[in-house]
């Protein structure tokens, strides 16, 4: 049996627990088992779990469960897969599921994969290396297989299946060891990891007091806003809207860049992306053998004008 | 105040990657190899926790011989010592096992590392390890404090940040901006050389994944220009080409 981890934020599903349960779904009909979800905690809403691909819906709650904890979460996780002859742990590779699922493979003695891209079949995958410079075929051995998938790798598909919920109450008090203090959301924003569509400005704004247009375009646009290293390196922009190699990687439908000239590295963390526009002053700037549009112009004549026909639109 | 520091080696940052034999293996050819980023954030971490509250930074890497250079450069950072398992790792599970044997009967408060390597992104090592261990975790963390046998440390979730607290031991792994790292200078790089650097055998040699082949992501197309007089053009074919806004 194929088991996936959902997580939820205020009850909802998440965008990419639907996926990992599409490539859950996919893998149970490639394998010919079938797909469960493991849902933890007392408020998530595990009713639409069937349209998104679930046979079988285990709903974990008790002690120990109440906020997260990666100990906590894999022993729920490991102890539902092994009483339920689970062969495949679907888990999200977001910071919740990078945090569970090393933790789950170890309690259930499998292999583990993390960034993967697509299943080629039963036994491999396909996952990023070298920061999104290339992919790899990995075989994964073992009666128990751990698999992370990339947020955005999967497109979501509808399903019509029972999703009967099992309610599971468990104790798993003693695998706690973190606690946590507080949680500081970023309000009113597009968390960057899952935003579909990605504004990004680079050196070429000249200095942090030039970005309000970058972030009412992304605002028009329904976009999450991010920088290239320099620009954070600088302290024009925080740290967390860093996207590159050794910043976020990130792989959303449309990716803008304004103003940076796209180094290898910065490559690196955004050339998954579907669709890729750059607007920079220099037609011999790298980022545009990278690019699906381009536009070689100044950044405060072109973006005003971007600005200007998003407004349009949006009113219409 | 005992610290284990996870050290990998990675190909430069600028490095364009290739492969060889088939596409079966990455081609290390004219590649510099140095500390893995947010390891050397981890490193840099460690040794400022060690210097306000006294002990000492053992750094461990996984890797044959040709990581050395890489072990000297931690250790002129100020690392006190050095271990080197003498292998190269199959995947993370076998790197965390390799650890976890080569430290057994040590003792430490803290093991702190990246939060993946930039070769092949793991982000596992820190997490198998804790749970090897029945250390507690906190990954991906962007501020760390130790006090009175507590760790406190901020952490990236999905949409913002939590403070988490921990009891020691703790495994945490280090996010950017956790701490500006250090530049060797050339007392640091006299003194490495002579500072202990234990090479240890792996104690297994099993993996459960097998890198078969790899592959460069497909070209693009070549771009379609736009004339910054007509920039408005793009939010229309971002719309009727790409359906997208």
């Amino acid at each position: 049996m194929v088991f996936v981890l959902v997580e939820s934020e205020e009850g909802k599903i998440k965008k990419y627990s639907q996926e990992a349960l599409t490539y859950g779904a996919d893998l149970a009909a490639a394998t010919g088992s079938s797909c469960a979800a493991i849902a933890i905690g007392e408020d998530t809403d595990t009713s639409d779990l069937g349209n998104y691909g679930a046979d079988k819906v285990y709903h974990v709650t008790g002690s120990g469960l109440e906020a997260f904890s990666p100990g906590g979460y894999a022993t729920a996780v490991a102890d539902v897969v092994s009483n339920n002859g689970g062969n495949y742990v679907i888990v999200s590779g977001s910071y919740t599921g990078k945090s569970v699922a090393p933790k789950a493979a170890v309690k259930l003695n499998a292999a583990l994969a993390t960034g993967v891209v697509a299943m080629t079949d039963g036994n491999s995958i396909r996952k990023t290396c070298f920061s999104n410079k290339a992919f790899s075929k990995v075989s994964m051995s073992g009666d128990v297989k751990v698999i992370t998938v990339v947020p955005n790798s999967y497109e979501i598909k509808s399903y019509d299946k029972a999703g009967s919920v099992e309610s599971v109450s468990t104790d798993v008090g003693s695998s706690v060891k973190t606690k946590s203090i507080s949680i500081d959301k970023v309000k009113g924003k597009i968390p960057l990891t899952e935003a579909e569509l990605v504004v990004s400005a680079g050196r070429g704004l000249k200095g942090p007091e030039n970005w309000g247009m970058i972030e009412e375009l992304a605002d028009v646009l329904g976009a999450a806003t991010a920088c290239s290293k320099p620009v954070s390196d600088m302290d024009w922009r925080p740290h967390s809207e860093h996207v590159g190699q050794t910043g976020i990687t990130i792989k959303p439908n449309l990716y803008i860049a304004v103003g940076i000239s796209g180094a290898i590295q910065h490559l690196a963390g955004v050339s998954s992306s579907k669709v890729i526009c750059v607007i920079n002053t220099d037609p011999e700037a790298p980022f545009f053998k990278a690019a699906d549009y381009g536009i070689v112009g100044d950044a405060f004549e072109v973006v005003p004008k971007l600005l200007a026909r998003a407004k349009e639109l949006k009113a219409s | 105040m005992n610290i284990l520091v996870g050290i990998s080696a990675v190909p430069d940052t600028t490095t364009k990657i290739s492969f060889v034999e088939n596409n079966t293996k990455f081609n290390t050819e004219g590649v510099q190899f140095i500390i893995n980023p947010y390891d050397e954030l981890a490193l840099t971490k460690a040794l400022e926790i060690t210097e306000a509250q006294g002990g000492e930074v053992t750094i461990i890497t996984v890797g044959d011989a040709s990581v050395e250079p890489v072990i000297r450069k931690a250790l002129a950072i100020g690392a006190q010592k050095a271990i080197r398992v003498n292998t190269v790792a199959k995947d993370g599970m076998h790197a965390a096992q390799c650890i976890k044997d080569a430290i057994a009967g040590q003792s430490y408060d803290l093991i702190l590392t990246g939060r993946e390597s930039i070769d092949y992104n793991g982000g596992q090592v820190a997490g198998i390890l804790s749970e090897m261990l029945d250390m507690s975790l906190i990954n991906v963390v962007t501020s760390i404090e130790v006090n009175d046998g507590k760790v406190t440390a901020v952490r990236d979730i999905d949409g913002g940040r939590e403070t988490v607290e921990a009891s020691l031991p703790c495994v945490l792994s280090a996010q950017k901006e956790l701490c500006e790292p250090r530049i060797p200078n050339m007392r640091g790089i006299m003194q490495a050389r002579m500072k202990p650097l234990e090479v240890v055998e792996p104690s297994v040699d099993y993996s459960a994944t097998n890198y078969d082949s790899y592959e460069l992501p497909a070209e693009k197309g070549s771009v379609k220009l736009i004339e910054a007089n007509n920039a408005e053009e793009l939010i229309d074919l971002l719309r009727t080409e790409k359906k997208l806004i």
